[in-house]
């Protein structure tokens, strides 16, 4: 090896060394507040409010956990979240997948500025459709009520989801559908048998973004849910942080349990992901 | 798009049956493809959008739910007139420009870290992704907990390892902002960091091959290569970042606990949220809203044709 040679690779691995820190010192910034929330899981309900930045604190427990399944409404705001998730997903991909082809496939009168006037409605603020829709809400007594809050965080998920989906669709050659229709298949045929299947990555960024969409939000539900026994996990959350001094532990175990189905999803799903989103802003 | 979508419109002999899609002209198919979508975002979207114009100009409030009536361009008056909007507006643009350049600094150094050959990258990679994928209204309140004054870990910390005096986060304007700001800056930074790494993996490794047989340095590969080809793909992951930060109620909300201390630490969207839902002051917020809604719409404009990435938008 020449000297040169060596004193490049020297270098690099200086330049090697000093990137894995870095890497290093950012994933501990990213793991420590979920460590954190870990360790108060754990405390004994005597000693929630402690100095003491131990991980595993002095008399660790899983009481906290306990306690959040068998004394509060914990379970039963599980189930209203899963509920109203799993609606909002279900009718967003259904939604978005049709829409998004229409979008891709045809051109037919208004197409241009429907598009654009999605993307438009990517810029309101919040409160811009909420407050409209919490007074309509008011007045068909519509409070309190799952119907209201489906509809909203389906609107709210819909137009990213439908771009994301015509993106998609947009890479997908049109020879497929056209061999398909020559073997005699209709044109809702070669869309639900050949274009869906060879869609699902996008289709499984819509679920996803729909799913993450409900599942935890806190802005809407707040203002539309106001009764405890239909609360959603953040309302609950929410309520126990309030109180600090005596319900951290149940907030603590709370949000890991809440974290770990939309994480779990997250991970598992995030190879897709790259792919789609990257595909869906290179195409648009 | 050069090829012409049209081309199912070529008549095909084929026996037409009731209510089959090969019955319908290509049009009709897509009208019916759209219907759903189309119901959904008029009834929650189109209509309201309407129905906050209206109460833009009204004067409804909790005392007039049921008696209001127009009163024309008062509350927009009543908007531009106040102090208020000036200084949580410039807090707004504060703080998006603070999370959207830390965003993709950190979010774009990290990606091209990953992208070199590095032991346990995928793992790594997975790990960088977390903040992302929970939920944010339990980051936002995980975050305002370890904030906390006596008990929070970072105060713990500064006072353990950096031997000074604990920062009073919550409870002053300034710290209280810089909280929300931390805790956005932790959130967002995966969103830029996977864009940047998908844009990254896309460029042809040829074109680093030609670069080093020109005797080109890492610093000139960066600057014409990379940042050429990554480019295309963050300015639309920007703007809509930027979008999305400026109006983001949950953080600032949840952090802040709706503000506090004294209303200090708003932004644009969390002062409207305030003005509807807690003082009830509907047409006001309305016309906010409104106002809000044309910054972001002129903005978008201006940057997408700055930056020429509106041909990339169709």
């Amino acid at each position: 090896m020449s000297h040169k040679a060596k004193t490049q690779n020297l270098k690099l691995r200086i330049l090697n060394l000093v990137l894995y820190f870095l890497l290093i010192g950012f994933t501990l910034a990213v793991l420590y507040p979920i460590v954190n929330v870990f360790s108060i899981s754990l405390r004994p309900g005597n000693r929630l409010l402690s100095t003491s930045l131990r991980i595993i604190p002095d008399g660790a427990t899983f009481h906290a956990y306990k306690e959040l399944f068998t004394q509060t409404q914990f379970l039963l705001w599980f189930w209203n979240s899963s509920i109203i998730a799993a609606t909002v997903t279900v009718t967003g991909v259904a939604l978005a997948s049709t829409a998004g082809y229409a979008f891709s496939r045809f051109n037919f009168y208004g197409k241009k500025s429907a598009m654009v006037g999605l993307l438009v409605t990517q810029m309101f603020p919040p409160t811009m459709l909420l407050l409209p829709m919490y007074i309509m809400l008011l007045k068909l007594h519509l409070i309190n009520s799952y119907l209201g809050i489906i509809v909203i965080y389906t609107s709210t998920a819909l137009p990213f989801c439908v771009w994301q989906m015509k993106g998609y669709y947009d890479t997908i050659p049109f020879s497929l559908e056209e061999s398909a229709r020559i073997d005699g298949s209709t044109r809702w045929g070669a869309f639900t048998k050949i274009v869906l299947p060879l869609a699902a990555p996008a289709l499984v960024i819509t679920a996803l973004f729909s799913f993450m969409t409900a599942w935890a939000e806190y802005v809407v539900a707040a203002q539309v849910l106001q009764d405890t026994s239909l609360f959603t996990l953040p309302l609950g959350l929410k309520q126990f942080e309030a109180s600090m001094s005596t319900q951290w532990g149940l907030y603590a175990a709370g949000s890991l349990i809440i974290s770990i189905p939309a994480v779990a999803l997250f991970l598992f799903l995030s190879r897709w992901l790259i792919s789609g989103l990257t595909l869906g802003s290179v195409k648009g | 798009m050069a090829f012409n979508r049209n081309k199912m419109t070529q008549p095909q002999e084929r026996k037409t049956r009731f209510f089959d899609s090969e019955s319908l002209s290509p049009n009709t198919f897509a009208y019916i493809l759209m219907i759903p979508a189309a119901i959904v975002m008029f009834g929650v979207v189109v209509y309201p959008f309407f129905y906050n114009v209206v109460l833009s100009f009204s004067n409804m409030s909790l005392r007039h739910f049921r008696d209001w009536h127009l009163i024309g361009f008062r509350q927009y008056i009543e908007v531009f007139r106040g102090q208020v909007f000036y200084t949580v507006f410039l807090k707004t643009l504060v703080w998006t420009f603070v999370n959207i350049f830390f965003h993709v600094t950190i979010g774009v150094s990290l990606a091209l870290v990953l992208n070199r050959k590095l032991f346990g990258k995928a793992a790594l990679r997975t790990l960088l992704i977390l903040p992302w994928a929970i939920p944010q209204v339990i980051v936002a309140l995980t975050w305002r907990s370890m904030f906390n004054y006596e008990y929070g870990a970072i105060n713990l910390f500064i006072a353990r390892y950096l031997q000074m005096a604990p920062v009073e986060w919550l409870g002053k304007p300034l710290e209280a902002f810089s909280a929300c700001i931390i805790t956005n800056i932790w959130l967002g930074f995966p969103f830029m960091m996977t864009i940047a790494l998908g844009g990254l993996q896309s460029i042809p490794q040829e074109l680093y091959e030609a670069a080093d047989i020109d005797g080109a340095s890492a610093w000139q590969k960066f600057w014409s290569v990379t940042y050429p080809l990554l480019k295309p793909v963050m300015i639309p992951a920007i703007t809509l970042g930027i979008i999305w930060t400026f109006n983001n109620v949950n953080i600032i909300w949840l952090v802040s606990n709706g503000g506090e201390p004294s209303d200090q630490t708003h932004i644009l969207v969390s002062y409207v949220y305030k003005a509807a839902f807690n003082l009830y002051r509907y047409g006001y917020a309305a016309a906010l809203s409104m106002v809000i809604f044309a910054i972001l719409l002129i903005f978008s404009l201006v940057f997408l044709k700055r930056t020429k990435a509106s041909e990339a938008a169709y």
